[in-house]
């Protein structure tokens, strides 16, 4: 039995390879959850269908990484797993929902002749609900659980308050600017002007709700506060507004020019900024300020013959997922593709 | 208040339960599908590649959008798999996550993302890359579902069969030994008679909606794709059903060695009994210990099971009421797996005589043809049947001998899990309903005539439409047409959008 333990903080490593699965799935599935998202407003049925086929060939690989997230999770920290989704039973099921009510919308669009709007209507509703219900999610995480004896203790509804409204309206807007600017990469002409035009209306409304979600934290008795807002945590996130405007500046200027990729780079550097807040707010913490990573990780050896697996196959997955996305590369078209 | 917390956690309990069984019996049925149609989708593409026959290409096109369709729902649906274990099975997965995780794990880390990847290049690819590509793409995304397979059968038959582990002092499940828990005793046979069982039941659907197409008056067009499909079928259906029978019965023979109760359950057998009768009908009664208006054959079952007349096979009343599975499901399951196996075998024959005959594809061969498409549900059928024996088999444990279902479940309210099962039945059957009506679509439609679509990229942007096509290495040419647009378009009116793109 190999057991890399003594040489390696192996619940360190794999906190951070969730974290950053979690991470790519924001950015990957962002984009394309964004796309549903504009799609009601996206003016016209051929748009709608440009829309589709841009992220068509990514969305199935996109979610995939959720799946790595809910699985590693399961497997690296099973207890927190258990606690965490049953504490959160209720919005993660919700998610699920839009999910899959999205997911099909994909296949089933091209197929219904009579029947189209339908599924336009499920692929823009499942893709609000699953992006405020991930939101609400990482709202309630961030203000912590409640557990005891290796279960979630709270109650069914504990997810709902002020707070995680907030932040699930805040990462519908955060998903939609990641899919605005991601049409701007993956169209032109019309749909492109109009991508550009909304990415700034959007812009101005994530770094609204930023300010909202940051204020909202400061006033209320969330522990992450003490991480935020103490000694040496204000000296190192003391850069991070700052550097958000330099962002917002850039940015505003890319989308009156005709630079078709910053904007969306400078979209996922935005996410990282607030991904890293909510990263220092939680850790050590898995189940927050209830479990730390360690008390929380699975046996040595399972997270040992894990991190073989995760070594050899993440850089495959990785320059396959590349080599898919170039394939595709390009402006895309509103024809069925197949 | 105690009572009342009781009925409570029991309710909350089988809510689960039944939430579970729903949410996966839909889901496996899209996997099985996808295994089968696409190891036979890369077949085609072989044959095709290789005769350049468009016959082929023109049935693969046309089942790939079938496969996309039941990929998709198959994806959606397994998404839910990989959190209902911590939604509704949150000690579950405390106990067992350091063996049963990682086993996922791997198969998110080896399977889903090849597949999702190599997907997108098998359904939109076509043009874009080779066709050698195209064809690598196939093939992948087949083994990705093997490999997918592989992983999630080794952590059921380590819930089934579990080895290679030790219960720590803290009441969790640790590793000891990777190899006897990835190949615990159960797995080699239901790794074969699943896969198998995924092969099969696809054979049947491509089979039947083949006889489809030779029958039917409406789709005169479509017999030379209804050969190929019932063709390949029969193949299927004459060496592999066989091969099933015995799969079966020695993945049956180590369920007895393994899992005693559960076999007494699927036999109906209460009793310990030498030469035990084979019953075939029967209606269990879990609390008189007995069946009601049996039929049974003498020796039989003792015969099957044994492999001697006078062997002894243990009846269900050697364990404790508390211990025994519901015995009229694993009971009834059974039967109805094994009669559509047997249906399958006979169609096999069937086969072999016409294709003797040489009237396997002559639209004459009415009843021949009707058998086949009768046959075409009955795979799934079979499969779901199956996974009922062999999990309502395994009650009441989830790990069989380690951790009782009851001890697993989620410290969540019953009306909670009453809730979301209302939810996932509306949406389930309200969204796959939809799909399979858009699957019959497509089958009605039938194959379509396949153009090579040669150099000339298919994926052009209509902006060069009625302007003649601009090639992608023509990029001065593309630019200067956007440019123009782009001009011409913001002088537009603004409410002039639903043209989308430029003509």
């Amino acid at each position: 039995m190999f057991n890399f333990g003594d040489v390696l903080d192996l619940p360190l490593i794999w906190a951070g390879l969730i974290a950053l699965s979690v991470f790519i799935y924001i950015l990957l599935d962002g984009f394309d959850l964004g796309c549903g998202i504009l799609f009601p407003f996206a003016g016209s049925d051929k748009n709608r269908s440009r829309m589709m086929n841009s992220i068509a060939p990514f969305w199935d690989g996109n979610e995939t990484w959720l799946v790595l997230g809910g699985g590693g999770l399961f497997a690296s920290f099973p207890v927190a797993y258990g606690i965490i989704m049953s504490g959160l039973y209720l919005p993660v099921i919700f998610m699920l929902f839009g999910l899959i009510m999205r997911g099909v919308a994909f296949e089933f669009r091209f197929k219904a002749t009579k029947h189209r709007y339908v599924w336009d209507l499920f692929f823009s509703i499942g893709s609000f609900a699953a992006a405020f219900f991930q939101g609400v999610m990482l709202g309630s995480l961030v203000q912590g659980l409640e557990a005891s004896n290796r279960l979630y203790t709270g109650g069914p509804f504990d997810w709902l308050t002020p707070f995680s409204v907030v932040c699930g309206i805040a990462l519908i807007i955060g998903y939609a600017l990641l899919g605005s600017t991601w049409l701007i990469i993956k169209t032109e002409d019309k749909l492109q002007v109009w991508a550009r035009k909304v990415s700034g209306w959007i812009l101005s409304a994530l770094v609204l709700a930023m300010v909202v979600v940051t204020i909202f934290m400061y006033f209320s008795d969330i522990d992450a506060l003490e991480g935020w807002f103490g000694f040496p945590g204000l000296l190192y996130l003391a850069p991070m507004p700052i550097i958000v405007l330099l962002l917002f500046y850039f940015m505003r200027k890319d989308l009156r020019t005709d630079r078709e990729y910053r904007p969306f780079l400078l979209t996922v550097a935005l996410f990282l900024m607030g991904y890293i807040g909510v990263c220092f707010a939680i850790f050590p913490y898995i189940v927050p300020y209830q479990m730390t990573i360690y008390e929380a990780a699975a046996a040595d050896t399972s997270l040992s013959f894990l991190l073989i697996g995760a070594g050899i196959m993440l850089p495959i997955i990785l320059s396959y997922t590349a080599f898919a996305y170039y394939t595709f590369k390009g402006k895309t078209d509103h024809e069925h593709m197949y | 208040m105690f009572a009342t917390s009781m009925i409570d956690q029991l309710d909350a309990l089988m809510l689960a339960r039944i939430q579970f069984a729903f949410v996966i019996s839909w889901h496996i049925v899209y996997p099985a599908f996808t295994i089968g149609l696409a190891s036979w989708l890369t077949v085609l593409e072989f044959r095709w590649l290789k005769t350049g026959n468009p016959i082929y290409v023109e049935v693969y096109k046309h089942w790939i959008k079938i496969f996309a369709v039941v990929f998709g729902m198959g994806v959606v649906s397994g998404i839910v798999m990989s959190y209902q274990f911590g939604t509704n099975w949150a000690v579950f997965s405390d106990k067992a996550g350091n063996v049963i995780g990682p086993l996922l794990a791997f198969e998110v880390l080896t399977a889903f993302f090849l597949e999702a990847s190599f997907l997108g290049i098998m359904l939109f690819g076509w043009g874009r890359v080779s066709k050698r590509m195209h064809f690598a793409a196939t093939a992948i995304v087949a083994i990705g579902t093997l490999i997918s397979g592989f992983w999630i059968l080794s952590a059921n038959s380590f819930m089934q069969t579990p080895q290679g582990f030790m219960v720590g002092a803290d009441g969790l499940l640790y590793p000891t030994n990777w190899l006897e828990i990835i190949f615990s005793p159960s797995f080699p046979y239901r790794f074969a008679h699943m896969m198998t069982a995924a092969f099969l039941t696809t054979a049947f659907v491509i089979g039947g909606i083949g006889a489809y197409y030779l029958q039917s008056k409406k789709h005169v067009e479509h017999r030379q794709h209804g050969r190929v499909m019932l063709g390949m079928a029969m193949v299927m259906a004459i060496f592999v059903a066989p091969a099933q029978v015995i799969i079966g019965d020695m993945h049956g023979l180590n369920t007895l060695e393994h899992q005693p109760a559960k076999v007494a359950a699927m036999e109906g057998l209460w009793e310990n009994e030498r030469g035990a009768p084979l019953v075939l009908f029967g209606i269990p009664d879990q609390k008189a210990e007995k069946n009601h208006y049996e039929i049974k054959i003498p020796y039989a079952s003792g015969l099957i099971l044994t492999h001697s007349l006078d062997g002894e096979v243990k009846g269900l009343k050697n364990w404790a009421p508390e211990d025994r599975p519901y015995v009229p499901i694993v009971f009834w399951s059974f039967r109805v797996m094994v009669a559509i196996g047997m249906l399958m075998v006979l169609v096999g024959l069937f086969s072999v005589y016409k294709y003797f005959k040489k009237q396997q594809f002559n639209p004459e061969s009415k009843w021949f043809h009707r058998a086949w498409m009768m046959m075409t549900p009955l795979g799934f059928i079979a499969l779901l049947a199956g996974w009922f024996v062999t999990e309502t088999g395994r009650q009441p444990w989830t790990v069989y001998g380690v951790i009782r279902t009851a001890e697993s479940m989620s410290p969540v309210a019953a009306q909670q899990v009453a809730t979301t099962l209302i939810g996932f039945i509306i949406l389930y059957v309200f969204v796959f309903g939809a799909g399979s009506f858009y699957i019959l679509s497509l089958i009605a439609k039938g194959p379509q005539k396949y153009e090579d679509p040669g150099e000339d990229n298919i994926y052009e942007h209509s902006i060069t439409e009625g302007q003649g096509r601009t090639l992608s290495g023509d990029k001065n040419a593309a630019e200067k047409t956007k440019k123009d647009q782009t001009q011409a378009d913001l002088d537009k009116p603004a409410n002039d959008v639903d043209d989308g793109g430029l003509r």
